[in-house]
């Protein structure tokens, strides 16, 4: 018999609990030739903002240990492009669409929220608290449990889909700012965005990076997103989806047992196109080997008592 | 262009052609069958998340009957001192063909092709299909030094001039030192090597009334268009615009690409 892999995060229903990860797989269509869309449990696309954003100056990545520095600076064509086109085109393909959303004040996430409540194939928004890569928004205000609290409420408050708040692990204490946004309204926790980093030219004797500053992704980061995904999980027990460095089912098996209810694949996508879908087939091969007849039994099983 | 592909392609030969310099032939019959000059390819340099990243290359050439594809690099760091390294037999993870190619001209007619180092790598491939096209082609290659100088195969229809920095073969100079020889019978031209050297032909080609495209490099992560790191400057209608080097080029018309 197939072990059941359907998941229940709050309101958020995934009929598998792979998804992808905000700004590692654009919006779904630039992978369309190499992977099957329909297989994740749900397509995280780009953060959007309600104006199209033309993002930082080159060079904008860089390969570190095991990882990698991004500075995007958020650069996407805007909500209204994201309904008119984006979302369109995953809907056709019945591929279940959480939008990730970014703005600079609490009124932006709400305007955004409102735009997007009704709008057909989406099943959740991702409010993205954790961007290091802009001046204003961003970790400004997934650093502070109260600003965090704020957005969640604003968009919580606009919007009749399930609302997942996305934060970073450069806090002081994540429990606090998790519970923080919980306590607004947010039903789900996606853990981990980027941690900031930097890296220097030796011979051009600058930053690498346009930016100065980026993300670091990728098998560096995972044992620091893990960590926050055990702590969380440990003090709230709410439905998480983990993510940070997942590049194989084993991986993704150590966030679960951490407390995970779902998991994001991110940067494994420019290694492998194929990453989620290998996480997805890894995972359920794991549960028949164990003779796990269903994932949720997995989920914080590391923990004492389960 | 046709839809990019995952495939594990196997080394066929790997040969040292100069001192760091590397031919490396791939056996990837769909590879060689799509690829258009000027697309690439990503390639997994190892099997371990360090070095993490693929890594691109321009397609030199493909043999299609044969299904291999060629390409050409230098080692200048981890991942092509690992592909360095490949023998016969190793299987690679290959991502491509992508990325928009050299637009070729419809009819025959006469061609600049003018590259520097490593930017010969897929004007190599562009020369062989503008010969299959029965266009004449004036080959203007610039290299370091003779070593380093990769020019396509002698060919009736093809002229090829070279520069060096060092005077070792040719002119001495940069490749520009040859934009003279680009004659009034060339209706356009094709550029590929360090931005410094784009810049100059374009600006010294577009000033006389002819236009071109030139083949860009940027770091690249995912390679199709979906992160957005490989962002260049273009102009776009009145404005500018970043452009996705990996999706929306790396070819682009000269015209467009924004220098500063
Ligand atoms: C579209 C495209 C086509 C290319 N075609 C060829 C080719 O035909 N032959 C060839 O020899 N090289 C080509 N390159 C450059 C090649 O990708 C880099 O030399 C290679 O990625 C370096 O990898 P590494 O691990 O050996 O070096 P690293 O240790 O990663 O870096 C060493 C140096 O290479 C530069 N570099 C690293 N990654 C990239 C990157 N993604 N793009 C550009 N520069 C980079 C860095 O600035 C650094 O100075 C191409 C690049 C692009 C974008
Ligand atoms: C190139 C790149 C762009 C990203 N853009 C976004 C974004 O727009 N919004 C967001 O919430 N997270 C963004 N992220 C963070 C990822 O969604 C993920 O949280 C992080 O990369 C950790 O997972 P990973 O190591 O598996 O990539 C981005 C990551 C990368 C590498
Ligand atoms: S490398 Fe990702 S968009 Fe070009």
């Amino acid at each position: 018999m197939r072990p059941r892999l359907r998941v229940r995060l709050g309101r958020l229903e995934l009929k598998n609990p792979v998804v992808t990860a905000s700004g590692t797989f654009g919006f779904g269509r630039e992978y369309a030739d190499l992977v099957d869309l329909s297989r994740p449990g749900a397509v995280t696309v780009k953060s959007l903002t309600l104006a199209p954003r033309s993002g930082n100056p080159p060079p904008r990545t860089v390969e570190t240990p095991a990882g990698m520095l991004n500075a995007i600076g958020l650069e996407n064509p805007g909500v209204e492009w994201f309904l008119a086109e984006g979302l369109p085109f995953l809907r056709q393909r019945r591929v279940p669409v959480i939008a990730s959303i970014a703005g600079e004040t609490a009124a932006e996430y709400a305007a955004l929220a409102a735009k997007l409540d009704r709008a057909p194939g989406l099943v959740a928004l991702e409010v993205n608290l954790s961007c290091p890569n802009v001046a204003r928004g961003g970790l400004a205000f997934g650093g502070d449990p109260v600003a965090a609290a704020e957005v969640t409420r604003a968009v919580r408050e606009a919007t009749g889909l399930p609302v997942i708040a996305k934060l970073s692990a450069q806090v002081t204490d994540i429990v606090a700012v998790a519970r923080a946004v919980l306590e607004a309204g947010a039903e789900v926790l996606s853990l981990i965005n980027t941690l900031p980093g930097m890296a220097v030219d030796v011979y051009r004797r600058r930053p690498v990076l346009g930016n100065v500053f980026g993300g670091l992704s990728g098998p560096a980061i995972r044992p620091v997103a893990v960590r926050a995904v055990w702590q969380v999980y440990a003090a709230l027990r709410c439905p998480i989806i983990g993510m940070g460095g997942i590049m194989t089912a084993v991986d993704a098996l150590e966030f679960v047992l951490a407390g995970a209810r779902a998991v994001a694949v991110g940067t494994a996508h420019f290694v492998n196109p194929r990453a989620a879908e290998e996480v997805l087939d890894g995972i359920e091969r794991y549960l028949v080997e164990q003779g796990v007849a269903d994932f949720n039994d997995l989920v914080g099983a590391a923990h004492d008592g389960g | 262009m046709s839809a990019a592909l995952l495939v594990e392609a196997v080394v066929l030969r790997t040969e040292r052609v100069a001192p760091d310099h590397y031919r490396l032939v791939l056996h990837a019959p769909e590879v060689a069958r799509a690829a258009r000059p000027g697309q690439f390819v990503m390639v997994r340099c190892g099997s371990a998340w360090d070095p993490l990243l693929r890594r691109p290359f321009s397609v030199a050439g493909v043999d299609r009957e044969a299904g291999a594809v060629t390409l050409l690099f230098r080692v200048v760091g981890r991942g092509t001192a690992l592909l360095a390294g490949t023998v016969p037999g190793d299987a690679l993870s290959l991502l491509g063909p992508l990325g928009r190619g050299f637009t070729l001209p419809q009819a025959a007619e006469a061609a600049a092709v003018i590259g520097g180092g490593m930017g010969l790598a897929p004007l190599l491939f562009l020369v062989e299909e503008l010969l299959a096209r029965g266009c004449r082609v004036r080959v203007l290659a610039g290299a370091r030094s003779r070593q380093y100088l990769f020019v396509p195969e002698p060919a009736p229809g093809c002229e090829v001039l070279v520069a060096t920095e060092d005077g070792s073969a040719g002119r001495p100079g940069p490749v520009t030192v040859l934009l003279p020889f680009v004659g009034p019978e060339v209706r356009r031209y094709y550029a590929c090597g360090p931005r410094e050297m784009l810049r100059a032909v374009a600006a010294e080609l577009e000033r006389r009334g002819l236009s071109g495209e030139v083949c860009l490099e940027e770091r690249m992560a995912c390679g199709v268009g979906a992160c957005r790191g490989c962002v260049c400057r273009v102009r776009r209608g009145e404005g500018m615009a970043w452009a996705a080097v990996c999706a929306e080029g790396p070819v682009f018309p000269a015209g467009e690409v924004c220098w500063e």
